[in-house]
This record gives structure tokens, C-alpha cells and sequence, in this order.
């Protein structure tokens, strides 16, 4: 029997480089979507937080254990990112795992080159480390996570992989032209 | 004329531009205008009706006249304002609205006929015969009328939009602006300061006035750069803000690399979106003009504008100079003018009693009554006890006064507010949450005045965002000073201009007024005053204080017309900026779409997706040679095809069967686990939404499958049913479209097929899913048919989509089959009269589509209430099939339905034509429509009349089913 050949969602597109700006491919391991079912919140943080190190997040936040990271990503849900999780009594689970392609877009003007991408606020003070946001890239629905100093992750579906290195691209494009022209 | 010693441009740095093919010389730091009225030249515009000579009247964005037109070709920009425009070296400039020249226009043969193109000429004249309105009147008004044209190429994606957001915006960083940010960046707010110009400064950059003992542009200086040197400020300029919108949102243009002949990769211009949660309103003040015979020449300026000129380029505007005002700022400009050893024939004021500056002769009480001069002004007219007749002067300097900038603090539909004592409408408090106007947007015209009106406006917008405010005192600087008398027109022979680029005058708004155009948004749109690039901003107070007058109201019951964004031109294509071409709207791409390409497989669009429409092989010479192969080779052999861009959502949880029964209108919580039925979704009108599949995986987990095109609707629709209608229902959602990749392997050779890439493949009947190993990687496997014959779905994690694909095709070309694109597997599902949404369009129902059986009546359902409403159950137009009556190539979709005979008008249609196809498999061209109670009438004929492509028909009419009715194929 033949083999299947995994294939990365930014293979061949990833990294790229211009100006104070480098976006590259991250492995984030298996995303598991998780949501207690009703009543099930503070039973299923606990076992999350047993089984990874991570509880259940906060609206807009980001808790990160010894083997996961768990993102808030809607109502009552959280992406788990870096351990497979299969078994969690009260949840509702799904792999998730080959859904999203994510990239860590970092650098000295990371920030201005995502500000002409997504309304959200990046500004340190209000969007810092421990926090994430489900909001948009251009046309797309991303999920953004500072992940250090002008260093993000972002999240965008696995099939429009090559439209967000097209809008960054434009996006780097411009802002290291700006600094050409002083 | 350029003044040695003075203004702030480089002298260093000269630069060569052209206007009109002819070269000129400037300096770095000159506009168009500036460096233009340098070299002598006065006329620079035609004006949009009368095409009169005009020149340059203002230092600003709001400048009426000087138009140009600036590049060729797709990067061509008309309306350009020359007083805005940075010259750099190879800079190429035009005029517009003239031909064949700007000196010698032929078309100023319209200012003759002027007595008869008055206010709504064209109203009134072109009324008969009515269609020649569109045929011949309008389009040689547009032609004769005009600003600037675009090239008619389509434009460079050279632009783009940014978001920036802050503690406090400061728009306009003159003495108010700078103030407020200074104090308010001490203070620690992040601080965003956005100026128009290319230069920070404001008024300061047009004055001689000193600021805390220093000259105002040192002190612009210092406190620039102590601006600079705190990282929480962001100074912008060149970026003029140009809406208030909700929330503390700003509209924001930046001309990023307008100034400079390469832009070297960055955007000639941003269209900012900042959201602020403070913002003070620094806009400064607007000056105006006066409605005296024959104030449109070149010549004639603002007073405000020739001081700009004179201090911030170093060029005077004329050789002898005149000055007509009616407040003590117009003074300045003759003083200055003076100092800087320019002659000043004299100062006009109308006030009475007034004494002008030491040294210039002033006429108190007196008016300028009419000037001479055809391409330029040459001499003004005076009337007035002691006033000569007539002074020869080149440029009249002419004040009626100033008009705080108050567009952004009205345009959530807030009014501005009457001041008397100066005249003018000051912006409103609170019009638009969180901006405090302060300094001469607020009405306040002295230096130092405006500079402590900047800390309490800084101190205001610290107090809403909890920070403390610091003791920043007001420097030093000129107070109070400003009086006015107003003075809207002066009568006399000739025409006295309002608006200068609409070629609006005194006598056209008294025209509206005894016409009964009275309410001032009535006499704009009669008159046309206060339209296009500049909105009026030198004319509109003017115009109605004229209404005022003509209709016997007060000012402020007259009021003001609606200030909406943007304050100032903005190109669309900044607004619209990287949304062309790719940057439209996110590609979807499946994993199979390097190698279908690879394949030579044409592309469509389906959604947002790309998908094959046919995998074309050597010999054939059009893609239904490639169309028909394929649906043989499924039909006969074995197919594959990409369906992962079919919506999948994963519904989790103890109640998910019970919230399905919700959705569908079939029962799917008697769904045994491994098993998978087709169903309907309903809007809530009753109408389908979308039809698919569910799976069930296991006692608490379903699979939903959608159509690619409505699978973000779909979504949407359950969350919405789960989060506000059955909130009690214990379920999850959610979308696994991306995780899975997922093919269809069809064709009497399919089991075949199968086995090959499944290790160990179950026993599956027809609509079964089980869970399977794919070539070493845990998948699944489902039963289920789109085309009719015996088929499987075999899906796996999507990083080794790409490498199955390639596995399966490969395969079934060794069984003598292939992949298959959308155009064979459309012509499959005709054949099979399965649906699209072609046929559920939005407008059809279950009882419509023959599904009525599938409405259960045991349970409740989303649209069920509403689906057996009246009229939605009889006499309807009803799924059908269609096919030739003898030799035809087609039956069109889109084609309507009528009787043999029947005239093909509204009144006797009977139905349309959905979707159509040839069928290789039967020989025959087929289509699906649907036809008023078609059910009852198949075998009778009906003619499909295609209007648009002039193509009919003769069809009969059959069951929507044409190949394999019973599904024997498909059940194996």
C-alpha cells in the first residue's frame, strides 16, 4: 500500500522577508477545538488543565500549560494547540488539526505591517503576552496572538494560505517603501 | 515674485516642473501655486461654467480654482489643487476645462451667453423633446461643463489602507493642535497628530508672530521636536482627516509619495482608519471671501492666502498690491506686504472709522465696486468719500472674514453654531462624542488665545481618559485683535461671484430665493453652490447670508446645508485600495489545486473557491470534447473528483440529533451511527435554503455536509439557531471544512478503485459511513452519490489531500479512468435531476423541488410553519425536465417557458429554465426548469424562448429524472 505525503499549508510560499519583517511557517502540533457541554465548564478547565497545563481561557485570552496552549476562540471555546486531546468527558472536541495555517509574522515593524491588515488594536499596552484575538485579516477570519516582542501568530484557514502571504506581502511591501522614501 | 531672505522654503534646493508643456522653477517646499505665482503666472484654471480665467485665491484644500490635472495614462489625477501639490523635479502639470488652450478657450464663448445659462438654465430650457435629455442636451452640458476627466485606463493598485489607533487625536497641529498634543503626550496618552500640510505649524508658517519669544516657526520647531522625542506620539502629515464617523472612528488620507517622482515601493497614498478614544478638533479657520463685481479674476486672493505665500514660500503674490476687508485681519496682509517691501496702493476697509497700519494709505468706509483685467487684474474700481476711483493694481488681497473649520464636529448631522460677534458658525460641543473643537475651530482667532485653548482641550480629553492633566502653561503670544463688521456682497454692475467653482453668483442665489428655492438645501442644489471638489468652503456662509437676505431670515434661521465626509476629495481608489484583482476577495484553494492546474484543468470560481471545470488530454479541441470523455469515463469506468470545498460541520453533543431534527426538515435523530441521509434546510419563510447530507459518526456527533456555495450561510444559520432559538439544546458546532480533504470515487469501478488506497475497506451499503485507515492515516469513508452511479467519498486530514488526489487519479487511470471537473459532474447530476442552487435559487420551495414528502409533519422545524403557508402549496411553478423536440444544440438557462404559439411576454409565462446540459450518456440535450403545475404536465410541449441570446426551442416536458429513475447504479 502506498504512503500518504503530509504537505504543509504554506510549503512553497513561506518564509518571507522584506524590510523589518519576517513571516514564517509554524508547526503548531494538533488543534483540538474544544467547548464544555452545558455545565461542564469548570469539570472540563480542570481536566484540560490536568491533562496539558492549560485551563480553559478567558474571553480574549491565551492559557498556556506545560504541553498545550489553550486560545479562546468564541462563545465558550477554546483552540487547544501543541497536544492532541482525545479523550475530555463534558466537551465537545474536534481535531481541528489540518484547518488552519499559521504563520509567525515578527520583527521591528511586524505591528505596522498587521495595521494594514486587521482593525484590531496591537498596541503592547491593551493587546499583550497572554491575550488573543479572533478577528479579521483583510477578507479573512484570523486568529491573532502576540507570541513576544513584535513577534504574532496568526491563524488563517488552511485554503486561503496563499491570499494572507499575498495581503502581507503588499502589506510588507508598502511599509518597507515608506521607510525608503523617509 | 520671489523675495530674497524670506519663507521656508530650500533655497538650496531648486526644482524643475512644467505647466502646460512650459517649465518652471521652484523650490523644495513649494506647491504648484506658490511656485507658479513665483514666476509671474496668474491664470491657472478655467471655471467650470463660464470658463472665465481664474487664478489661484487660496494657500489651502480649499482652494475653488487652480485645478490641474496631473500625470497620463493610467496614473492620470485630475482636480488636482495646485495649492496642495509639492513640486519635484519632472512634476508634470495641466490645466483642465480649456481648449485648445488655457489663454485662448474656445469655450468661453459660454460667458457670453451667461445671461442665459443662469441658476436651473437646464431645468428650464431642455425640457422638450424629452429624450433628448439623455441623447443630446446632457452630454454636451457634461462637455462643455467640466472639471478634470480620468484617462478611462484602469487605475494602478498603488495605494493603501491602514488602521492606527489612539488615546487622543489631534487633527490640524497649528497653536491649538500642538498644544493639545504636547499637553496631552506629557500627560502619557498616546497621541496621534494629524496635519493636512506638509508642514506642521499651521497659521504660524503664515504669520510673523512670535511664540514664547521666539519666531512662531521656532517654536513650531521645538515643540516638534520635542514630539518627536516621545515614543507615544505619532505626528502625521500630509494627512488630512476627512470623516467623523461612529465610535471614535476617523477617516484619514495620507498622500504618502504624492510629493516625490519615485515612490520606491511605498503607497502613494493611505486611507487611514483611526479609532480614537478622544479627539480634539484643531482645524483652524476657513478664510472667506466678498461678493463684489468682478472679485473672480486672478489676482484676486484671499488676504489670509497672500500672507501664506509671502511668510511660508517667500513670494509675493503681486507687485501692487491692494487690500479689501472687513476686520482687522486684513490689516496684517497690508502691513506685511509693506514690511517686506512689496507696494500696498492701498488699504479698503468697509468699516468706517478705521485706521489701517502706519505708512499705507486706507480707505475707511470704502468698497471695491468692480475690477478690469481679462487674464489677469489689472485695475479695481473704488467707491467711497475719499477714496480715488481707481487704483492699478495685479493682485487684490480680499478678506470677508474667517470660517472656523467646523465640517468634522457636524458630521453626525450636528449644526454648527452662530457666534455674532464674530460673525461666523463655530463648530458644535458634543455633535460628535469625545471631539472637543477648540481654538479658531472653536472661534477663537488669536494666537494666544488658541494656544490655551489647545491645554483646556488637552486637559478636557485627559479628564475621559483618567489621566491626569499637567501643568503645561500657555506660552506668550499675540492676543485678541479680531473684529469684524460683516459685509456678504457688495452691490454694483457685474457679476459678483459666490462660489468660484461653480461659477455661482449673487444675483443666482436671489434667482432661487424668488423662485422659491428658500430652504438652503434647496438653493445649493438649484444653484449648485457648495458643490464639487472644495464643497464651497470659501463661498457657503456667503451664499446664505445672500439667502438670508433675499428671503428676509435671519443667518442662523437660515442655517447651514448638511456637512457630510469626506472634508476633501479622496480617491476611491484609496479607499478601495488593494481590492483589485487578487486583493478582491480571499482564493480558496483545495489541496488538489497545484495538480489540477498541473494538469492543464481551466479554473472556475465557485464561492470563493477554485475549482476544475475539466481535466482536458491531447486531441481534445473543447472542453465538451473533455466534458463528455469525463461523464463516460465516470459512467463507465471510474472518476475522481475534489468535493472538500463541500461545507462540513461537525454538530457535538448530547442533544446534536435532536437540534438536527430543528434544522432539517427529515428526522435525523433516528439516524442509526454509520449511517448518513440527505436533507433539506428551510429558511424561516418557508423557502429552502440548502440541501446535503448527515452523518452520523457516533451517538452524540453528526457530520453536515453543505453545498460549497452556502456554507458560510449554513454556518452562520445553525449558530444562530443554537445560540438563539433552541438555546436549551446541549450542542457544539463547529466548521471542519478546512481540516478534512475529501474526494468523490465514482464509476462501476469504484469499489476497485477503493481498494487500492484503503487498507482493509468495510463492506459499506449505499448511505453508509464508517471510519478508515487511508493508506496508513485515519480517515473516513462514506457512500453517497452526486452522479448517479455507484460512488464513496474518502476523506482525510488535509496535509495529505494532495498526495491521495495524486494516488487516486493515478489509480483510476490505471482502471481507465481519470479525474473528473465540475462541468461532468454538472452534467451527471442533470442527468439524475439532483438540485443545485441553480434550482434552490432562494425562491423555491420544498413542495416546488417535488420534496414536499420530506417535510415531516411529527416534528417541528425552522420554515415548517411558514412553508404551508397559502400559496405555497398549489399552483406553483414545479421542478421539471426538458428535453428537444427534434434536432436541437441547446436549451438556454435562463430561457423562459410559454405555450406553443403564445406571444413571449410577462402575461403568458409559465416558467424558466434552471440548468441544461448534453448528455453523452443519452445523446440528447436535457435541462431542468420549473413550469406552473409541470408535474401534472409532463409529455406535453412547451416552447423555451431565450430573449436575451434571440434562441428558441421546442421542448417537451418529462420528470426531472432522465437517466437510471429507479438508482439501481447508485445502490449497486
Amino acid at each position: 500500500m502506498a504512503r500518504l505525503i503530509a504537505k504543509g499549508p504554506f510549503d512553497g510560499v513561506l518564509p518571507l522577508e522584506e524590510g523589518a519583517v519576517r513571516v514564517s511557517a509554524v508547526d503548531p502540533g494538533p488543534i483540538t477545538f474544544v467547548r464544555p457541554l452545558h455545565g461542564q465548564d469548570e469539570a472540563v478547565s480542570a481536566a484540560l488543565e490536568k491533562a496539558t497545563g492549560a485551563a480553559l481561557p478567558a474571553p480574549g485570552t491565551v492559557a498556556t500549560g506545560r504541553s498545550a496552549r489553550a486560545l479562546w476562540c468564541g462563545p465558550g471555546a477554546a483552540l487547544v494547540l501543541g497536544a492532541a486531546v482525545e479523550d475530555l468527558p463534558g466537551a465537545a472536541i474536534v481535531d481541528q488539526s489540518d484547518g488552519w495555517a499559521v504563520a509567525r509574522v515578527e520583527g521591528a515593524d511586524a505591528s505596522a505591517v498587521l495595521a494594514r491588515l486587521t482593525p484590531l488594536d496591537l498596541r503592547p499596552a491593551g493587546f499583550g503576552a497572554g491575550q488573543t484575538a479572533r478577528t479579521l485579516l483583510g477578507h479573512m477570519t484570523a486568529q491573532i496572538t502576540p507570541v513576544g516582542e513584535n513577534a504574532f501568530e496568526v491563524m488563517v484557514f488552511r485554503s486561503m494560505a496563499e491570499s494572507f502571504v499575498h495581503e502581507l506581502r503588499r502589506a510588507m511591501g508598502f511599509v518597507a517603501g515608506r521607510a525608503r522614501i523617509g | 515674485m520671489r523675495l530674497e531672505g524670506r519663507g521656508l522654503v530650500d533655497r538650496d534646493r531648486p526644482v524643475r516642473f512644467s505647466f502646460d508643456g512650459t517649465d518652471y522653477h521652484g523650490f523644495r517646499g513649494d506647491t504648484v501655486a506658490s511656485a507658479l505665482l513665483a514666476s509671474g503666472v496668474r491664470l491657472m484654471g478655467r471655471s467650470f461654467k463660464y470658463h472665465r480665467p481664474r487664478g489661484v485665491v487660496t494657500a489651502s484644500s480649499a482652494e475653488p480654482n487652480a485645478l490641474l490635472t496631473i500625470g497620463s495614462g493610467a496614473g492620470q489625477r485630475p482636480n488636482a489643487r495646485a495649492t496642495m501639490e509639492e513640486i519635484f523635479d519632472g512634476l508634470e502639470t495641466r490645466s483642465q476645462n480649456a481648449w485648445p488652450s488655457l489663454r485662448y478657450d474656445a469655450m468661453e464663448v459660454n460667458d457670453l451667453l451667461s445671461p442665459f445659462l443662469s441658476a436651473g438654465f437646464y431645468y428650464k430650457t431642455f425640457m422638450w423633446p424629452k429624450r433628448a435629455w439623455e441623447a443630446l442636451y446632457e452630454p454636451i452640458i457634461r462637455r462643455a461643463a467640466g472639471l478634470g476627466a480620468l484617462s478611462g485606463e484602469t487605475a494602478r493598485d498603488e495605494n493603501e489602507k491602514a488602521f492606527a489607533h489612539c488615546d487622543l487625536l489631534v487633527i490640524g497641529a497649528g497653536p491649538t493642535g500642538l498644544m493639545a498634543a504636547l499637553a496631552a503626550a506629557r500627560a502619557g496618552a498616546d497621541v496621534i497628530l494629524a496635519e493636512e500640510e506638509a508642514r506642521a505649524g499651521g497659521r504660524l508658517l503664515s504669520e510673523a508672530e512670535e511664540v514664547g519669544g521666539l519666531p512662531g516657526v521656532q517654536w513650531v520647531g521645538s515643540v516638534l521636536g520635542e514630539l518627536a522625542a516621545m515614543p507615544n506620539v505619532r505626528l502625521m502629515e500630509r494627512t488630512t482627516v476627512t470623516g467623523a464617523y461612529d465610535q471614535g472612528t476617523f477617516g484619514a488620507l495620507e498622500r504618502v509619495a504624492r510629493h516625490v517622482r519615485e515612490a520606491r515601493g511605498a503607497p502613494r497614498e493611505c486611507f487611514w482608519r483611526i479609532a480614537a478614544k478622544q479627539a480634539v478638533l484643531a482645524t483652524g479657520a476657513l478664510e472667506r471671501g466678498i461678493a463684489f463685481p468682478g472679485n473672480d479674476r486672478p489676482g484676486v486672493m484671499q488676504a489670509g492666502a497672500v500672507r501664506t505665500y509671502l511668510h511660508r514660500y517667500g513670494v509675493a503674490a503681486g507687485k501692487r498690491v491692494a487690500v479689501f476687508g472687513n476686520n482687522d485681519d486684513a490689516h496684517r496682509t497690508a502691513r506685511d506686504l509693506a514690511e517686506a517691501g512689496v507696494r500696498v496702493l492701498g488699504l479698503i476697509d468697509a468699516r468706517p472709522g478705521v485706521e489701517g497700519p502706519e505708512g499705507i494709505p486706507t480707505y475707511a468706509g470704502a468698497r471695491v465696486t468692480g475690477t478690469w483685467g481679462r487674464m489677469g487684474l489689472t485695475a479695481i474700481h473704488l467707491d467711497g468719500a475719499g477714496a480715488p476711483r481707481q487704483l492699478n493694481v495685479d493682485c487684490l488681497a480680499v478678506s470677508g472674514g474667517w470660517d472656523p473649520a467646523v465640517h468634522l464636529a457636524c458630521h453626525h448631522g450636528g449644526r454648527p453654531v452662530w457666534r455674532e460677534e464674530i460673525a461666523a458658525f463655530v463648530a458644535p460641543e458634543g455633535a460628535v462624542p469625545g471631539l472637543r473643537p477648540a481654538g479658531a475651530a472653536a472661534g477663537v482667532f488669536d494666537t494666544g488665545g488658541c494656544l490655551a485653548d489647545g491645554v483646556r482641550a488637552a486637559g478636557e480629553a485627559l479628564d475621559g481618559l483618567g489621566l491626569t492633566a499637567p501643568d503645561v502653561p500657555a506660552p506668550e503670544a499675540e492676543a485678541g485683535g479680531y473684529r469684524v463688521t460683516p459685509l456678504w456682497q457688495v452691490p454694483g454692475r457685474g457679476r459678483a461671484w459666490l462660489d468660484l467653482q461653480n461659477d455661482v453668483t449673487v444675483k443666482d442665489v436671489k434667482l432661487a430665493a424668488r423662485e422659491n428655492f428658500r430652504s438652503v438645501e434647496h438653493m445649493k442644489r438649484y444653484t449648485t453652490q457648495g458643490m464639487a471638489t472644495d464643497q464651497g468652503k470659501g463661498s457657503n456662509v456667503n451664499a446664505l447670508a445672500v439667502l438670508a437676505e433675499a428671503t428676509g431670515r435671519t443667518i442662523p434661521q437660515t442655517g447651514t446645508t448638511t456637512f457630510r465626509p469626506p472634508y476633501v476629495p479622496v480617491s476611491i481608489s484609496a479607499m478601495g485600495a488593494g481590492a483589485s484583482g487578487a486583493g478582491f476577495a480571499p482564493e480558496r484553494r483545495t489541496v488538489s489545486d497545484a495538480a489540477s492546474r498541473a494538469m492543464g484543468a481551466p479554473m472556475i470560481e465557485a464561492g470563493l473557491w477554485f475549482r476544475p471545470s475539466y481535466f482536458p488530454r491531447a486531441g481534445e479541441r473543447t472542453w465538451r470534447d473533455a466534458c463528455d470523455r469525463e461523464v463516460k469515463m465516470v459512467r463507465g469506468q471510474v472518476g475522481v473528483c475534489d468535493v472538500s470545498t463541500l461545507g462540513k460541520i461537525e454538530v457535538v453533543g448530547p442533544d446534536a440529533g435532536a437540534f438536527l431534527d430543528f434544522l432539517y426538515t427529515g428526522t435525523m435523530s433516528k439516524l442509526a451511527v454509520g449511517r448518513v441521509r440527505y436533507g433539506l434546510m428551510l429558511r424561516e419563510d418557508g423557502h429552502v435554503m440548502d440541501d446535503g447530507t448527515a452523518a452520523r459518526l457516533a451517538e452524540d456527533r453528526y457530520l453536515v455536509t453543505t453545498t460549497t456555495a452556502a456554507a458560510g450561510q449554513v454556518m452562520a444559520h445553525m449558530e444562530f439557531a443554537a445560540q438563539a432559538l433552541r438555546p436549551e439544546l446541549d450542542v457544539a458546532l463547529t466548521s471542519v471544512t478546512e481540516h478534512w480533504a475529501q474526494f468523490a470515487v465514482a464509476g462501476p469501478e469504484a469499489g476497485r478503485l477503493m481498494a487500492t488506497a484503503v487498507d482493509e475497506m468495510p463492506e459499506l451499503a449505499f448511505m453508509g459511513c464508517t471510519p478508515a485507515v487511508i493508506c496508513g492515516v485515519p480517515g473516513r469513508v462514506f457512500r453517497i452519490s452526486f452522479c448517479g452511479e455507484l460512488g464513496f467519498e474518502i476523506a482525510v486530514p488535509a496535509r495529505y489531500g494532495e498526495s491521495l488526489f495524486r494516488l487516486l487519479v493515478s489509480q483510476a487511470e490505471a482502471l481507465g479512468g481519470g479525474a473528473y471537473g465540475m462541468e461532468a459532474l454538472n452534467v451527471m447530476r442533470i442527468e439524475k435531476g439532483f438540485i443545485t442552487h441553480a434550482e434552490i435559487h432562494g425562491r423555491v420551495t420544498a413542495f416546488d423541488i417535488g420534496m414536499q414528502g420530506m417535510m415531516s409533519t411529527k416534528k417541528d422545524f425552522i420554515g415548517r410553519a411558514a412553508a404551508t403557508r397559502p400559496g405555497l402549496t398549489e399552483d406553483r411553478e414545479e421542478l421539471i425536465g426538458l428535453r428537444p423536440v427534434g434536432a436541437a444544440k441547446a436549451i438556454n438557462a435562463g430561457a423562459h417557458l410559454f405555450a406553443e404559439g403564445a406571444a413571449p411576454i410577462r402575461e403568458n409565462d409559465q416558467g424558466y429554465v434552471t440548468s441544461n446540459c448534453y448528455s453523452p450518456t443519452l445523446g440528447t440535450v436535457l435541462a431542468l426548469g420549473f413550469l406552473r403545475n409541470g408535474r401534472a404536465r409532463h409529455g406535453e410541449r412547451i416552447v423555451a424562448e431565450d430573449g436575451l441570446r434571440g434562441h428558441r426551442t421546442l421542448c417537451e416536458v418529462t420528470g426531472p429524472v432522465a437517466f437510471d429513475p429507479g438508482g439501481e447504479r447508485m445502490r449497486g
